[in-house]
């Protein structure tokens, strides 16, 4: 290494150094300092003044930011729950042979490159009673339908939950059919072979192998439900009342409107716990097979 | 080198998206072609795809017919008078806010927005990929797996004290701030799509490149960024779609000159009162989703080619 000259030794790490800033100051040094935040009774600018977890207290006897917790967690089992189904569903049977697959697939991801503002207000139009799709039922013969579940309190967050499956479930089955291209052939010729049918190997022998690539669908999907936030701004500005009110929603109103910096901080931070948990054991499985 | 969040920690997995889809390898015997079974695969898929495809239709239909008959009939039915008035309308008169100007001062601030943010993010992530994979230096790859962890955290976590940095810098709410933001959260996406595309690369080239005398940048312009196209398309379509689609980060950042696209158009469909215009909200909708929609329809196999990587985003 000592024959090359010292600027080119350099430049590798002159030219890291956006990197370096980025992942130090902004990603380190921003969630450090939003813990720092979180410790004090800072308002609507940081204060050095020191109240340990006091805010972590008041956050978890706040009514909206339990809400918000409950809504999330009601949002995210049926979020995933359905994109999985609905991904793996659309996967396998694109799969088999069927005409016109590549439109099929372009029409099942599309909404995925739409915004999620774009998604949130189509999604409120379609649902809202009288206007939307209820009366389209309607005028086919059921005078007395209707479909209010956006402006229910009870039920308002499975609207949203409808919204998010439309517009993600396309990836889910872009990067299951990936996997499914994957299998070994042979797997099915034996399997063809020993008369089983294919219901069963999709279920017994291909779902297993597809192990790596629904981990990696999971782990999409749950940081997605982490992050939801833009969806419900478009769709129901949280409301009916507090009814749709999600994490982020909650931290960014008041970071910006309710000046309480801190109890915001402590709320990304508790919003930091699951989404590290998450990525834990995938930086574990990578360190053991670096070690074997 | 095996720091806790090493580079390879999610690539992996996300590497059967990132190949093109290969056609159905295996050898199903060809049954008859309208099997019970066949007639049901396309009912499923048929319908699956009309409930894709509802919220698209709904809204181009309804952009383009006057209020009256969208009061009158079903939000499904064909216009019977066609009209184009609601698209001038979203474009240049509906009201955002305090001015009624269309949301094209939207459109044009997301170009703004987007063309810096993107030609930058490419540059900063190919030429991290590329030290990344060649050159290695001590560290990096530590650095690579805060980058990476930091993609899946939600910007509320970073957002504050960028905030006050921003403001003590003087450039918060400025199209600088904006775009410096974007190249933030850019980065995992950027670097990690090159940091990949380069690993594919053997590695003897570079030798070759170092033994004849080749510095760092001089290998990178001369001999990598050459045979880079198709990652820099892949990247250009992820960053584009990423930062136009963006609305939390311009609504924070952008400051009011620079308002983005998807803020303009939430203002103009949730901040107003009185009678909603269906068919011009529908249309000022379609006019944000535009761009995004065209590249994937255009670009298709490299839309999708990038998109679980661009997943990461969200």
């Amino acid at each position: 290494m000592r024959s090359f000259p010292l600027p080119s030794r350099l430049s590798p790490h002159v030219a890291l150094l956006p990197m370096a800033l980025t992942a130090i100051l902004a990603y380190l040094g921003g969630a450090a300092w939003t813990v720092y935040i979180s410790l004090t009774g800072s308002r609507t600018f940081p204060s050095g003044r020191f109240i340990g977890l006091a805010q972590y207290g008041r956050l978890f006897d706040n009514e909206r930011w339990m809400l918000s917790l409950h809504n999330l967690a009601v949002y995210g089992v049926l979020f995933i729950l359905a994109c999985m189904v609905i991904g793996f569903l659309l996967a396998v049977f694109i799969d088999q042979r069927v005409r016109g697959e590549g439109l099929l697939r372009t029409i099942f991801l599309y909404p995925y490159a739409m915004s999620f503002v774009a998604t949130g207000l189509v999604w409120q139009w379609l649902l809202s009673p009288g206007d939307g799709l209820d009366g389209v039922v309607r005028a086919l013969g059921l005078p007395g339908f209707t479909f209010d579940w956006i402006v229910r309190q009870d039920l308002v967050i499975y609207t949203v939950v409808i919204a998010g499956v439309w517009q993600a479930s396309g990836l889910v089955m872009a990067l299951m059919l990936a996997g499914l291209r994957g299998v070994d052939p042979d797997i099915w010729k034996a399997a063809r072979l020993d008369g089983i049918p294919p219901w069963r190997v999709y279920t017994r022998i291909v779902l297993p192998m597809l192990g790596p690539t629904i981990a990696t669908v999971l782990l999409l999907l749950s940081t997605a439900v982490v992050k939801l936030y833009d969806a419900v701004v478009a769709m129901t500005q949280g409301g009916p009342g507090t009814a749709s009110e999600v994490p982020t929603k909650f931290i960014m109103d008041h970071l910006f409107l309710r000046s309480n910096v801190a109890l915001a901080s402590a709320g990304a931070v508790v919003l930091l716990v699951p989404v590290l948990a998450l990525l834990a054991p995938y930086a574990y499985a990578r360190s053991r097979r670096e070690a074997a | 080198m095996t720091g806790p969040l090493h580079q390879g920690a999610i690539e992996p997995a996300l590497a059967p998206a990132v190949q093109p889809l290969r056609e159905p390898a295996r050898g199903r015997t060809r049954r008859r072609r309208w099997s019970p079974a066949r007639i049901g695969i396309y009912v499923f898929l048929l319908s699956a795809a009309a409930f894709f495809l509802l919220p698209l239709y709904a809204m181009i239909v309804t952009s383009l017919k006057p209020m009256d008959e969208i009061r009158r009939g079903g939000i499904l039915a064909l216009p019977q008078a066609w009209t184009l008035e609601p698209w001038r309308q979203a474009w240049s008169g509906v009201c955002t806010g305090a001015a009624c100007e269309g949301i094209r001062g939207g459109f044009l601030n997301s170009v703004w927005i987007t063309v810096p943010s993107t030609l930058l993010a490419i540059a900063i992530g190919a030429v991290n990929g590329y030290a990344l994979s060649f050159w290695r230096p001590r560290g990096a790859n530590i650095l690579f797996g805060i980058l990476l962890a930091g993609a899946f955290v939600p910007v509320q976590v970073m957002i504050y004290p960028l905030v006050r940095v921003m403001a003590l810098a003087g450039i918060f709410g400025s199209l600088p701030a904006i775009v410096l933001v974007h190249l933030v959260f850019g980065m995992p996406v950027m670097t990690l799509l090159f940091r990949n595309y380069y690993a594919g690369v053997p590695h003897e080239l570079f030798q070759a490149a170092r033994i004849d005398g080749g510095g760092f940048w001089r290998i990178f312009l001369q001999v990598m960024l050459p045979m880079s196209l198709p990652i820099l398309v892949v990247a250009a379509i992820m960053q584009v779609t990423g930062v136009w689609n963006d609305y939390i980060l311009g609504l924070v950042f952008a400051g009011r000159d620079n308002l983005p696209m998807t803020v303009e158009l939430n203002n103009v469909i949730n901040t107003t009162t009185g009678t909603r215009q269906y068919n011009v909200d529908m249309a000022a909708t379609i006019l944000t989703a535009l761009l995004p929609l065209a590249l994937y329809f255009l670009s298709g196999r490299w839309f999708v080619r990038g998109i679980a990587a661009g997943a990461v985003k969200g």
